[in-house]
């Protein structure tokens, strides 16, 4: 894992400093509150329906059992025992005090975190796959240009008030887990026909009032001239980008605007300008920062595990967690071990100080101390023995993490919502409480196979309801909760934009709707097929027909 | 047979301290029970004191005044949107726990 050099120290120290002085003159009614408001948020504190919340960035969802202690300890400390993991693979606490902001702020920074760019018309935290560094099918460790980009993009000066917020999102592997085409930019690792690493760059992704499939504006992209090329663009969009309509502000309007062809023109002008200067990367700096994502000390494994084996064979509940929670590792004998966050019933993305606990010490016995944040609001292992995983699942039963639904119908993502959130429209997180208890047989669930259900309670999108193979979009209609369904939405190397099926549903009657969408798969699906390739198949119209012939 | 709806208005706004939600009440002062509320036939009515709750003096104490329109037919004060039900009971879910004695049992997965 990356640690802070002074440089990171000195800075993340200052800025708590200056938080804390800056809340004691709010406080003190030296700031007004449209004073205080953009300095808070830039410090990822927002003010919610019932309190604040402060939301802590985890850089590219990676997590030292240490830090995951001190957001536990956070957690029973200054909040109410639980922490809220996100689609950016951050942490949000639901319930902090102004006052006691800054002494969290200090706690964190002494475990190198931090709340900043979580908020405001920044370069946001930038996300990635979760099983990198660990992924059988991945080319390089992504994290490495990740934390590259964290360097330059933090406090970054010409980037500090951007048109809108921005977000990155970086991927090393062919099979998309960060839903790269979905971001502002999205850096797809490639390798040319020389054999050398780079990137695939795509613009103007994005979900939100507006969704739109990113664009590719150069296929290869070497690794040394990444931060001039981010940087060329991010210029093109600070000059260009609407700042006169906040709806029409984000860097995909722009790009549709201009033209993708006109808008890569205009980058790669900007790029001739700045190509060749300090931005270029050094190829010792770049292993300078691999060294810090080197893989840990595996040992020498055969990849069959006669212990595993038998396990698998003697525990059906142990098997069925296998075939959902558990990826294959690029290390023989070694398995990467999804946790979900989704048992049935409960609030997905939530976890409780005991259980972050569990976790660190899970992290610290079984995998190299290191744990994940995955956007689809899960935590990962990503080193664990695979003669280990019997004993892990065992402890990870122990404290209800071991739900064998990664995947499936119930491991939704799911915004906060009108339970928590001022901008949300409906509840998000009561409606996927719902649908998992509808759908707790997890027999069922098997027998559906891997199926993405996606709930915001707003058009924000922050529950990302546009690429959900079932999306749940909450609106209100004259003070009352209704839900408007899309279909066909995918976040993965086939992204598309889900259909709008038909009039929204009411908070009583969306779950039935759920269930009639998913009868009707089942019932048109011909072998492995998944639920997107019968939608392409047969249309809207039998799920239509189904859902609204009978009312 | 359902009482007809009589809507008012009333003060509301989120506490500085811990961004609880208050409401303007009877006693004169800013209180997290709805049904202390002080009530306005309507929102001309409540103009001085939002007012005054914008104020340097009242940002001391709470942010985000607005006014609000509750339904206080019965006698007893219910809000009329979604929103405003959710701010006036707290989020409709459960929460996780710092401990594990505080959690209510959970069927085990698997």
């Amino acid at each position: 894992m990356y640690r802070y050099d002074e440089f990171d120290h000195t800075l993340v120290n200052e800025r708590v400093h200056q938080f804390r002085d800056q809340v004691k003159r709010r406080l003190a009614g030296d700031l007004t509150e449209d004073q205080f408001k953009p300095l808070r948020l830039m410090n990822g504190l927002y003010l919610q329906l019932h309190a604040y919340m402060l939301r802590v960035a985890v850089p590219y969802g990676t997590l030292s059992s240490t830090q995951m202690r001190k957001l536990a300890y956070i957690a029973r400390r200054y909040d109410k025992g639980y922490g809220h993991f996100t689609t950016r693979q951050n942490i949000q606490f639901n319930w902090p005090k102004l006052e006691e902001t800054p002494d969290i702020l200090a706690e964190l920074a002494e475990v190198e975190m931090h709340a900043i760019q979580t908020s405001g018309n920044c370069i946001r935290n930038t996300t990635s796959d979760q099983f990198a560094g660990a992924a059988a099918d991945e080319i390089e460790d992504p994290r490495v240009y990740c934390e590259i980009i964290r360097q330059w993009s933090t406090l970054h000066p010409e980037f500090t008030f951007l048109p809108r917020k921005f977000k990155i999102a970086v991927t090393g592997a062919d099979r998309d887990r960060a839903a790269v085409r979905v971001h502002d930019i999205g850096l797809q690792m490639r390798r040319n026909d020389a054999g050398e690493v780079g990137f695939e760059v795509i613009v103007g992704g994005g979900l939100g009032r507006t969704p739109v499939i990113g664009q590719t504006i150069r296929e290869f992209l070497p690794k040394q001239h990444l931060l001039s090329y981010l940087e060329a663009i991010l210029r093109v969009y600070n000059q260009l980008g609407r700042r006169d309509n906040l709806y029409k502000a984000r860097i995909k309007i722009l790009v549709r605007s201009e033209g993708v062809e006109n808008f890569a023109r205009l980058v790669e002008e900007e790029w001739a300008h700045i190509k060749d200067s300090a931005l270029q990367l050094p190829e010792d700096e770049i292993h300078r920062i691999e060294t810090y994502f080197a893989p840990p000390s595996y040992e020498r494994l055969e990849d069959t595990v006669r212990a595993f084996e038998v396990k698998r064979f003697e525990d059906r509940d142990f098997a069925s967690w296998v075939r959902t929670n558990v990826t294959a590792h690029k290390e023989p004998g070694y398995a990467v071990a999804t946790i979900s966050l989704k048992p049935t019933g409960k609030p997905p993305g939530d976890a409780s100080a005991w259980q972050m606990d569990a976790v660190a010490d899970l992290a610290d016995d079984y995998s190299f101390s290191e744990i994940r944040v995955t956007h689809e609001q899960n935590l990962v292992l990503p080193n664990v023995k695979k003669a280990d995983l019997y004993a892990l699942w065992q402890a990870l039963r122990d404290v209800e993490l071991a739900t064998p639904n990664a995947g499936l119908l119930s491991d939704m993502i799911a915004c906060p919502g009108l339970d928590y959130c001022n901008l949300a429209n409906a509840r998000s997180i009561p409606v996927a409480q719902r649908i998992s208890e509808r759908f707790a047989d997890m027999g069922r669930q098997q027998d559906i196979g891997n199926l993405k259900i996606k709930i915001s309670g707003c058009i924000n999108a922050c529950g990302h309801h546009h690429v959900g193979h079932i999306g749940l979009l909450g609106v209100d209609k004259k003070g009352e909760e209704f839900y408007q369904i899309t279909l066909g939405g995918s976040a993965d190397e086939n992204t598309s934009i889900g259909k709008i099926v038909g009039p929204a549903f009411s908070y009583d009657d969306v779950v039935d709707a759920v269930e009639d969408i998913v009868d009707t798969y089942l019932q048109y699906r011909t072998d492995g097929e998944e639920f997107n390739d019968t939608f392409r198949r047969v249309g809207l119209a039998p799920f239509k027909e189904k859902l609204y012939a009978a009312h | 047979m359902k009482e007809i709806e009589m809507t008012v208005q009333i003060l509301t706004a989120n506490r500085l301290g811990d961004g609880a939600v208050v409401y303007w009440s009877k006693t004169g002062s800013w209180a997290t029970q709805l049904a202390e509320s002080l009530v306005f036939a309507s929102a001309e009515d409540a103009a001085a004191l939002l007012a005054e709750a914008g104020t340097p003096r009242a940002a001391l104490e709470i942010v985000g005044p607005y006014l609000m329109t509750v339904d206080n037919s019965g006698g007893a004060i219910r809000p009329v949107e979604t929103r405003e039900r959710i701010r006036a009971n707290g989020p409709s879910v459960q929460f996780g726990s710092a401990d594990r004695t505080e959690s209510l049992p959970l069927s085990l997965a698997g």
